[in-house]
């Protein structure tokens, strides 16, 4: 059918509607010192549950801050942190079943970790060595894992949008009561492939939540120099699509909302769009220094709504936890990223082989020939290539 | 003259450039308050506005297309890629309009204004996303102009070239030398000319050709060469397109030998079209077939860097392979 009338008001004069004139809430469950809102409607969460996010958030802290001085000290080349958004990435990877197909942007690690991805897998992606699921081929924190439906990071941004639409389509097509999530920054949606890949999945209904981690910054572009609309979220209706805004930083709320964005995706087949409201408290990555863009004071503003802290409180006055609990969880975390580290960096790099490997499904002619004049090229001089010439 | 880095080079060239031109505009992700992820437009925007430099939404598809309507109203837009890994959005805004807004309008209208600056390269532990040399997708686009610099004094007068040119230019920046090349830079604005190849070392054995971070690994393969007696020639191509048949004819008729080195991958790489105008423009004066020393035919690799890169080792065998022909 074409153009169906959605207007039922027919006016007679030129009338504008006023830009930023749509009202959208904004869901909070908890508040700063852990207790609910008084008509706060909670997300179905019991204590096993519970303890799983809170674990996953202890762990991606001391991950981040353990890896992030690593790459300091030169033992990888480069880090990214959530610090800050771990309510927003591990709430929504809480509400999901684990066949639900995650594409992510780069700043997701804590929903592969919840899914199961051990310490040693972290490590060796991290150290680019033999046992990395991506054979030593991407920068760190790119991970993929075939088996936890976490599909492979891409750097370039917001290339994984329009694909959650066709990953979300095959999966309806597969008869499966699953969805896809896409995650993204309030930056990506800045992108074409944000246009195509939203209304594509509203056109075509598709079982797919977009969630934006709108964390106030792209590298060092504040959201004021991204966009001049009512954030992300606004632009979901114009899309027709199912639209919620959520505090990020408040677990109880990203699960609520991812929770009830899942069950109407499979109920109705439809698209839904989640916007999660945050902060980085990080640097861009470790290349990056947000003293050149933004100030100590917003950062210590932003402390004060310590998504984990938040939780933990929840947690404790739930009687779900205790502050030994939690010590007790840092410290056994901490020993198992530093033996994880220590064993890791010395897994030795991928052999040559493998650089020619997954070009294509089998190497062409071209690919056996050059790296037959490569390792040639190498075992002539070895001293010049020590990662290979080794183990040629 | 003042010691420059090349990232201070560019910078320099942008803000003559600005002083000199108040319909030059600099803008692109990051680039305005904080100057570039890389800094090369740091301090522009206090020096000259927000207004004429400024942070993009992050689009490049956005950013090219802006440039061209800017440029195609007789403004000067200067846009940054912050990756060439991440030109590939722009990619039909700069091949079906940039290159073709002069042609297809009888040259009623054009962008001639327009020049794109973008990062490329390996070398700095990138992988496939950070490391990309995509030139050769550029230099078969006709209407684009093509150029790389070697250094921080060819950088500036190259970009204030390019920035001058009446044609839209895209203008690749060696990333692993914006700080390691360090030069004697005059303060003062000047130019040096596109689609001229320079002959930056004579010698009379063979002829090696490379562009951008790559002339100084030719150049080290030289000196390598100098210690067994072969006497390299090395010329800097400096503009891909339109590029120096000329320069490089003259000189494969004194050698007699050509290697071609590029950082992309071998296959429909530029050396490719190179190789094949001068088999034409110097058959009979050829002793040994056209030498390639390239990326190989995969993505740009992370752990395996140094074992894909064309560097001075693998020149140096080439070069020798070439004269024991």
């Amino acid at each position: 059918m074409s153009n169906p009338t959605f207007t039922q008001q027919v006016v007679h004069r030129a009338t504008f509607l006023e830009r930023n004139s749509l009202n959208i809430p904004i869901l909070k469950l908890l508040q700063a010192d852990g207790t609910t809102f008084e008509n706060a409607v909670l997300p179905q969460v019991d204590e096993a549950l519970s303890r799983k996010i809170f674990d996953t958030c202890v762990f991606i802290r001391t991950l981040d801050e353990r890896m992030l001085a690593a790459q300091r000290q030169g033992r990888i080349s480069f880090y990214m942190t959530c610090t800050g958004e771990e309510a927003a990435v591990i709430g929504s990877a809480a509400a999901l079943e684990p066949e639900d197909i995650i594409l992510a942007q780069y700043r997701e690690h804590a929903a592969l970790r919840y899914r199961g991805f051990t310490t040693e897998q972290f490590m060796h992606q991290m150290f680019s060595n033999e046992k990395d699921l991506g054979k030593g081929r991407q920068m760190p924190i790119h991970y993929g894992c075939q088996q936890l439906h976490f599909q492979t990071i891409s750097s370039p941004l917001a290339t994984q949008i329009p694909q959650a639409s066709g990953v979300g389509y095959s999966l309806k097509m597969q008869g499966k009561r699953n969805v896809a999530i896409c995650y993204f920054g309030e930056g990506a949606a800045s992108e074409g492939d944000f246009h195509a890949g939203l209304n594509m999945a509203a056109v075509h209904k598709v079982p797919v939540i977009f969630f934006c981690r709108n964390n106030g910054y792209a590298i060092s572009t504040p959201t004021d120099e991204q966009y001049a609309g009512n954030g992300i979220a606004s632009r979901g209706l114009g899309y027709g699509m199912h639209t919620i805004r959520v505090d990020g930083n408040d677990m109880l709320a990203v699960l609520a909302a991812t929770q009830q964005a899942r069950a109407w995706a499979i109920e109705h087949s439809a698209p839904v769009l989640i916007e999660a409201m945050t902060y980085r408290l990080g640097a861009h990555s470790s290349s990056d220094d947000p003293s050149g863009y933004r100030s100590k004071d917003e950062e210590a503003r932003w402390q004060q709504h310590d998504p984990v802290k938040r939780f933990k409180l929840w947690l404790i006055n739930k009687g779900w936890l205790t502050e030994d609990d939690d010590a007790e969880l840092q410290s056994r975390y901490r020993q198992e990223v530093l033996d994880a580290l220590k064993v890791a960096e010395k897994v030795p790099a991928p052999k040559l082989d493998e650089i020619i490997e997954d070009v294509y499904d089998v190497p062409t002619a071209n690919l056996k020939k050059q790296l037959e004049e490569l390792k040639a090229h190498v075992a002539k001089y070895p001293k010049a290539y020590p990662k290979s010439s080794g183990r040629l | 003259m003042a010691k420059m880095n090349m990232l201070q080079a560019i910078n320099n060239a942008l803000t003559l450039a600005m002083t000199a031109d108040d319909k030059m505009l600099v803008f692109g992700e990051d680039v305005g308050h904080f100057g570039g992820v890389f800094r090369a437009t740091s301090g522009l925007q206090d020096k000259f506005g927000k207004e004429r430099c400024f942070n993009t939404p992050l689009t490049e598809q956005g950013i090219a297309g802006f440039a061209n309507g800017l440029a195609s109203n007789g403004m000067t837009p200067v846009a940054e890629i912050q990756f060439a890994d991440y030109i590939f959005p722009a990619f039909d805004q700069i091949v079906n309009e940039s290159a073709k807004f002069r042609y297809r309008s009888g040259n009623q209208f054009n962008v001639g204004g327009l020049t794109f600056r973008t990062p490329y390269g390996g070398g700095i532990a990138g992988g496939h996303y950070h490391s990309q040399s995509p030139e050769a997708y550029f230099t078969q686009v006709a209407g684009l102009k093509v150029v790389v610099p070697r250094n921080a004094y060819q950088a500036k007068g190259l970009l204030l070239s390019a920035i001058h040119d009446p044609n839209p230019v895209i203008f690749f920046e060696p990333k692993r030398l914006y700080r390691a090349s360090v030069n004697d830079v005059p303060e003062e604005a000047y130019e040096l000319p596109l689609g001229k190849a320079e002959v930056v070392r004579e010698g009379a054995n063979i002829t090696l050709l490379a562009w951008g971070a790559q002339v100084e690994v030719i150049e080290k393969a030289a000196e390598m060469a100098q210690e067994v007696n072969i006497d390299c020639e090395v010329i800097d191509l400096k503009t891909l397109a339109p590029w120096d048949v000329e320069t490089v004819a003259a000189s494969v008729r004194k050698t007699g030998r050509l290697l071609i080195n590029h950082e992309a991958p071998l296959t429909g790489g530029f050396a490719g079209e190179i190789a094949a105008t001068i088999q034409q423009e110097c058959f009979l004066y050829l002793e040994s077939p056209i030498a390639r020393v390239c990326g190989l035919d995969t993505p740009y690799p992370l752990i395996h860097e140094k074992e894909y890169m064309p560097d001075a080792l693998k020149t140096f065998e080439a070069i020798k392979a070439s004269v024991n022909f």
